[in-house]
């Protein structure tokens, strides 16, 4: 397991866990990003924010939330 | 007597809905390929075969948790104003998380229209997808539009009026399984008996308190029966997480998302063949958000749009000007030959044709920025935009998001200001509020354009460039510091969703250049025409006072308030007066000093190069820019906050004006 932040550019993961404020989470979920769905990584550049998509949907995350993302 | 019904138009943001609307109504509400466009609910009515349909656009939300004002927004219209018809507008090229919300809508037991938007999308891509089940499945009427060519909207309207009619209930329920239905029957029974909320549907109830909705909590707190029902929900969520080893709002999430899931394979057709268009974006996006290129793509862009507005727009500035210039010299010369009193003429020439012109002349200036503007947002640049500087926001204490509102307030500061309401934190969005009037709006132009052209001609752009970056610095460092006085909470993470790019639609742009232009055009022609009239009126009294001189009601009064910036160079009563009317709205600042020196022959710009100098020219931009945002902004401030803040914004940038304006003028000295 491991952060968003630490995956590559290109790298299919698989949410295990999302950490942080109640709001974003939920957020989140409602989006449809929830433990057990697949994205793939479209852009990480190490820091700053990133771009992961899930089916046709792209989304941006800044760093602080993408630290609080767990994947595998 | 029609019959008059209520409809909503509900869906993600970016799925089309304020097109439909525009659609249904011919109204032009603004269209833009980003979330977040729509942050308030427009109304709009249209007639048909008997019915008078009153429908409201709402700002896009992916669920009916809501977490920023304009979700919220959306969210109380749809639970406590009952419309008659909720059309749920979809992405069909996303149909999975699009059809959450209308399952989420079906839960809360509204008379739902599914709309597959953008069918056009997945149509060219050869996907089908079968209505007839998905409508069989969540019994409700299906239909297909592309509303971008306005093709399925007369389907769209006989489904409405269809459904309005209904009698039976909607049957659709998702099967949670076997222990989360358990609750549920629990949960129902208690609360129908006991007949908390009732307005609410009982499912869709016990649904938000088990997974513990902050809004539905908040409505509980203070019912009498409040300590019971928290009880019993939370020894429900109890047993339930016990069982699932997890939470159950990720439990009841999931659950909807696998139905959906189901639901998309049995009515789609080759769903996963959409690669080919988010090939492209994501192409686009390894390019435009990299992290050495992204930045400097950005500020490429930026100064394109500056050059297009100032380097292509004088010329033809320049000739409006030459001829409301033409025109002074021709009407002064009839007046003179029809021997009218000379106040007429002054009144035409002095205050209609100086004041007004000069203002008009800035019009091609404004057509091209909202060009550009409406272009970026068209794109679906605009999201990145915001997810490229979110570092960078971040490092001045506001949220990537904020940088929409700011991009906003180049064009004007209003929307900018409502636009803060995406932000999902309140301390975020006054934050982004008060340092939104730093942003150099379209009213500011007027003022940079004849105060460069006239003292910075070789420079033009680059002295203006240079303003509209004083902006964007002092905003950080104002955000900066109000941030570690007010708002010592980090800032909440991002999350946006980024559109597809899309190819802006010329129709649409030129639609909202013009509307914008036209907005000027009223402006000079109301606000503009009647503070320059008054100007001209104090400036011909006391009678038999010269036009415009010292001694006339304006004179005195600028005369008072001129020493209050003889330290920043510009201590003429005439610039006083114009910064003070100014307030009004920022053109009149141009408008004033046109009327007071008048237009003839020579032009406003060698009329200042008089009373100017360089340097005092550019401590009075920096002023017009910083010094009080204009009324209309002021009264937006107040409306999205309230009077504290809106005092604070109107006195820090007073004095912020006045000492930017005067540290210019004065270390300027030194060097000069
Ligand atoms: N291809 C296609 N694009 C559409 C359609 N409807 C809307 N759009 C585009 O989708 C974007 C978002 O539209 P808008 O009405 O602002 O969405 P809203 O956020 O739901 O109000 C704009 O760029 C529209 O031009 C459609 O049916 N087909
Ligand atoms: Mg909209």
């Amino acid at each position: 397991m491991k952060a968003l932040n630490k995956t590559l550019t290109g790298e299919k993961v698989e949410i295990v866990e999302i950490r942080g404020g109640r709001g974003l989470v939920t957020k989140l979920l409602n989006m449809g990003f929830y433990p057990g769905v697949i994205v793939e990584v479209i852009s990480n550049c190490g820091y700053g924010p990133l771009i992961i998509a899930k089916d046709g949907m792209r989304l941006g995350l800044g760093f602080g939330m993408a630290q609080k993302i767990f994947v595998k | 007597m029609k019959k008059k019904i209520k409809v909503a138009l509900a869906g993600n943001p970016n799925s089309g809905k304020t097109t439909i609307f525009n659609n249904l109504t011919g109204s032009r509400q603004h269209v833009g390929n980003w979330p977040g466009v729509t942050v308030e609910k427009k109304e709009g009515t249209f007639a048909y075969e008997g019915l008078n349909i009153k429908v409201v656009d709402l700002p896009g939300i992916y669920s009916l948790a809501s977490h920023s004002l304009d979700e919220k927004i959306a969210r109380d219209f749809l639970l406590e104003e009952k419309p008659d018809v909720v059309v749920a507008i979809i992405d069909s090229s996303n149909l999975e998380r699009n059809l959450y919300l209308a399952v989420q809508l079906l839960e809360l037991g509204v008379n739902l229209v599914l709309d597959l938007n953008m069918i056009d999308i997945i149509e060219n891509k050869g996907m089908r997808i079968d209505i007839e089940e998905l409508s069989r499945v969540m019994d409700v009427p299906v239909i297909k539009t592309a509303a971008n060519k306005g093709k399925g909207i007369d389907n769209l309207k006989s489904a409405v009026k269809d459904i309005s009619v209904r009698e039976e209930k909607n049957t659709f329920e998702i099967d949670y399984g076997n222990d989360l239905e358990n609750e549920i029957r629990n949960l129902s029974r208690f609360l129908g008996e006991k007949k908390i909320l009732s307005r609410y549907s009982l499912r869709w109830l016990v649904l938000k308190l088990l997974e513990q909705d902050e809004n539905i909590l908040a409505k509980i707190k203070g019912l009498p029966e409040e300590k019971e029902v928290e009880e019993k929900v939370f020894e429900s969520i109890a047993k339930l997480e016990k069982h699932f080893g997890y939470d159950v709002e990720t439990a009841i999430v999931e659950r909807r998302y696998a139905f959906l899931r189901g639901l998309v394979k049995e009515c789609c057709h080759k769903i996963m063949g959409i690669r080919e268009r988010e090939e492209i974006t994501d192409r686009i996006d390894q390019i435009v958000t990299n992290k050495f290129l992204g930045i400097p793509i950005f500020l490429g862009l930026m100064w394109f749009t500056f050059q297009l507005v100032f380097t292509f727009g004088a010329p033809l500035a320049d000739l409006i000007d030459s001829f409301f210039g033409w025109l002074g010299g021709i009407v002064s010369l009839g007046m003179n030959v029809l021997a009218a009193p000379a106040w007429i003429s002054s009144l035409l020439v002095d205050g209609i044709i100086g004041g007004v012109g000069s203002v008009l002349i800035f019009l091609p200036n404004i057509l091209l920025l909202f060009l550009m503007i409406s272009i970026l947002e068209g794109s679906g640049y605009m999201a990145r935009a915001a997810f490229i500087m979110d570092r960078v926001m971040h490092a001045m204490g506001l949220h990537g998001k904020s940088f929409i509102p700011m991009m906003l307030g180049f064009g004007c500061n209003i929307p900018g200001i409502m636009a803060a309401r995406t932000l999902e934190s309140e301390k975020d969005r006054i934050l982004t509020i008060l340092v939104n009037p730093l942003m150099s709006c379209s009213a500011r132009l007027p003022i940079y354009t004849l105060f460069a052209g006239a003292f910075f001609a070789e420079h033009q752009g680059l002295v203006v460039f240079s303003l509209y970056f004083m902006g964007i610095v002092l905003a950080i460092v104002v955000a900066r510091i109000f941030k570690s006085i007010f708002f010592k909470k980090e800032v909440a993470p991002l999350i946006m969703e980024l559109p597809p790019y899309r190819l802006p639609q010329v129709k649409s742009v030129l639609i909202h250049m013009w509307e914008k232009g036209s907005l000027f055009l009223k402006k000079a022609g109301t606000i503009i025409f009647v503070g320059v009239m008054f100007v001209w009126l104090l400036a011909s009294l006391p009678p038999g006072v010269e036009y415009a001189a010292k001694e006339s009601l304006i004179g005195k009064l600028g005369s008072l308030l001129a020493p209050l910036f003889s330290l920043a160079g510009f201590g003429t009563w005439q610039a006083a007066v114009s910064l003070l009317f100014g307030i009004v709205a920022k053109e009149i600042v141009v408008g004033t000093l046109g009327t007071l020196y008048g237009v003839e022959e020579v032009g406003l710009k060698s009329v200042i190069m008089q009373h100017f100098t360089p340097l005092s020219a550019y401590a009075f931009m920096a002023m017009s820019l910083i010094y009080v945002p204009c009324i209309a902004a002021i009264a937006t401030i107040k409306k999205e906050t309230n009077w504290k803040w809106t005092v604070l914004a109107v006195g820090y940038s007073l004095i912020l004006g006045w000492v930017v304006a005067v540290l210019i003028y004065q270390i300027g000295i030194l060097f000069i």
